[in-house]
């Protein structure tokens, strides 16, 4: 027999929640008992937006800032895993043995060695290198020179920064295509053989039997997870903070650093990437359960 | 019978899935305009037979010619081939994230590198054809299965091919949907079209066929006129497979 959610409060629930903020607020005054921390809650809003007395405006503050980049580096690196992990995903069901075992290997690597080392052998042995070979720092430093530079820092922020940006986009992106590539396989994988026989039947090429018939069917399958992984990616982001890319996570650093300020610094940073998380999912349920009028 | 080449030819066709042999020696020929019934019990290799002729399986040994183009490796014979030989699946295989018409219409746009005017005309003439013109702008999951076959048939049509192959088309069907899609078959039949069927519907196999294919175990034991099958078989085989499906 199916339980049904009950609607309303029994005394029981409030027994429950009466026992956790009891147990919270014993733990809380045995702490404030020994932790000597003066709270600054008050200074935190100025840290996300601050008045610019000079300008008479109001502009982002380092948090701000942080959270910006952070949403900037989802987006590339999400539309770059995207690509990737489509690509990917699509040689792991390829009929040549060779490509198959290339894409293998490339998830298997990226999967079992942890992120954080994934983002320093990227960021020392590639994309330095990669940044100087293209020499993209004095093609950065030479935009950020020009007068008219608003829509590049629209998209890219301080173009000074823009080698650092990328790096950490491509690293992500790389790291997350894995993840991506498997998910876009088993979509593949879940599209009946009979559509693909009916797509050669009628004279189709492979490239074409892909993407008309294949690869609509499949990313449309997969789509519930993909947005997880796209969540994933936004969190996975304050990982690449250690490559010194200017994302929410450095900039928490940078203000603790200067102010001091541990715990409300990363409250606040916690609460900052919770609402975009939070709202990314809800975006996407909602998007998910308003795409189900379409036939399937 | 006129002397005219075979548009399709199979010579000592064998085929293996596996250790398991699911062709032996086959040797069969389809003349222009000619309509076989390919039948016998499951397993036989039927479908596997035909799914050869338009390279949906691979075989391993003999020739296979369709139209003068010799079956091989080569990608692009095999989709000369594949625009001129349409299928038709038990399962119907539409596409379900595309209209009635987008199915229709697909593979003449991709294939044939037909305009999207000209293909929808001529999708629309199909569609008529089988006796469904207002289901154009529905998506295959809300037609019944009867209605959904005669899509498929439809879509194979629009690709003007020379030669149509039938796997089972009715096998997946509710009893009630058989006969309309039996319907268009014959009304196909009847246009010219070079078909072969595999299927038990013997009704059809008496009212179109000019040629009755009986396979056993990956064999083709008989292969005789219907007028002569059906009354004085000469295998025994196929004279037991006739008793049990024609008893009813």
């Amino acid at each position: 027999m199916r339980r049904t959610k009950r609607r309303s409060l029994h005394w029981l629930d409030y027994l429950i929640a009466a026992v956790v903020v009891a147990f919270i607020a014993v733990i809380w005054l045995r702490i404030s008992g020994t932790l000597n921390y003066k709270w600054q809650w008050e200074r935190i809003p100025n840290y996300i937006l601050r008045w610019d007395e000079a300008d008479g405006r109001w502009v982002a503050n380092l948090l701000l800032q942080g959270l910006i980049t952070t949403i900037r580096i989802a987006i590339y690196s999400g539309i770059l895993a995207l690509i990737l992990g489509t690509l990917l995903g699509i040689a792991r069901t390829s009929t040549n043995l060779v490509i198959r075992m290339l894409a293998r290997t490339y998830l298997e690597v990226l999967r079992n060695i942890p992120p954080v080392v994934v983002v320093f052998i990227f960021f020392f042995f590639l994309s330095q290198q990669l940044i100087a070979v293209l020499n993209m720092e004095t093609w950065a430093r030479g935009i950020a020179r020009q007068d008219d530079i608003a829509v590049w820092e629209f998209f890219f922020g301080d173009m000074r920064r823009f080698p650092s940006l990328i790096s950490g986009v491509i690293v992500l992106a790389l790291f997350e295509s894995a993840f991506v590539g498997e998910i876009v396989r088993a979509g593949i994988q879940s599209i009946p053989r009979g559509q693909r026989e009916a797509a050669r039947s009628i004279g189709m090429s492979w490239t074409d039997e892909m993407r008309f018939i294949v690869m609509p069917q499949a990313l449309r399958k997969v789509l519930p997870p993909l947005s997880n992984q796209f969540i994933s990616l936004v969190k996975d982001s304050s990982i690449i903070s250690l490559i010194s890319v200017q994302e929410l996570t450095y900039k928490t650093v940078e203000l603790v650093a200067s102010t001091r300020m541990i715990f409300e610094a990363w409250i606040a940073t916690a609460c900052l990437y919770f609402i975009l998380c939070f709202g990314l999912s809800l975006l996407f349920r909602r998007l998910e359960t308003g795409g189900k009028h379409k036939p399937r | 019978m006129t002397a005219a080449p075979p548009i399709i030819e199979l010579c000592h066709v064998d085929k293996y899935f596996g250790p398991f042999q699911a062709l032996t020696d086959i040797n069969f020929a389809v003349r222009q305009g000619e309509r076989v019934v390919v039948c016998g019990p499951s397993g036989s290799g039927k479908s596997t037979m035909i799914r050869c002729i338009n390279r949906l399986e691979e075989h391993d040994a003999g020739t296979i010619t369709v139209d003068g183009i010799l079956l091989g490796d080569d990608t692009k014979d095999i989709r000369a081939v594949r625009q001129d030989v349409g299928m038709v699946f038990q399962q119907f295989n539409l596409f379900p994230h595309l209209t009635v018409l987008e199915n229709l219409t697909i593979g003449p746009i991709r294939v044939r590198k037909m305009d999207k005017a000209a293909a929808e005309a001529l999708g629309r003439k199909y569609l008529d054809r089988v006796h469904i013109p207002e289901q154009a702008d529905k998506f295959p999951s809300q037609l019944s299965g009867g209605q959904q076959q005669r899509v498929a048939i439809a879509r194979s049509l629009c690709m003007e091919p020379k030669i149509m192959l039938f796997d089972e088309p009715t096998s997946a069907l509710d009893p009630e949907m058989i006969s309309e899609v039996l319907e268009a078959m014959v009304e196909l039949a009847n246009s010219g079209m070079t078909m072969v069927c595999v299927t038990h519907e013997m009704g059809f196999a008496r009212r179109v066929a000019d040629k009755m294919v009986f396979m056993e175990a990956g064999r083709i034991v008989e292969t005789a006129p219907p007028g002569e099958f059906f009354t004085a078989p000469k295998s025994d085989r196929a004279r037991m497979f006739l008793d049990q499906i024609l008893e009813h």
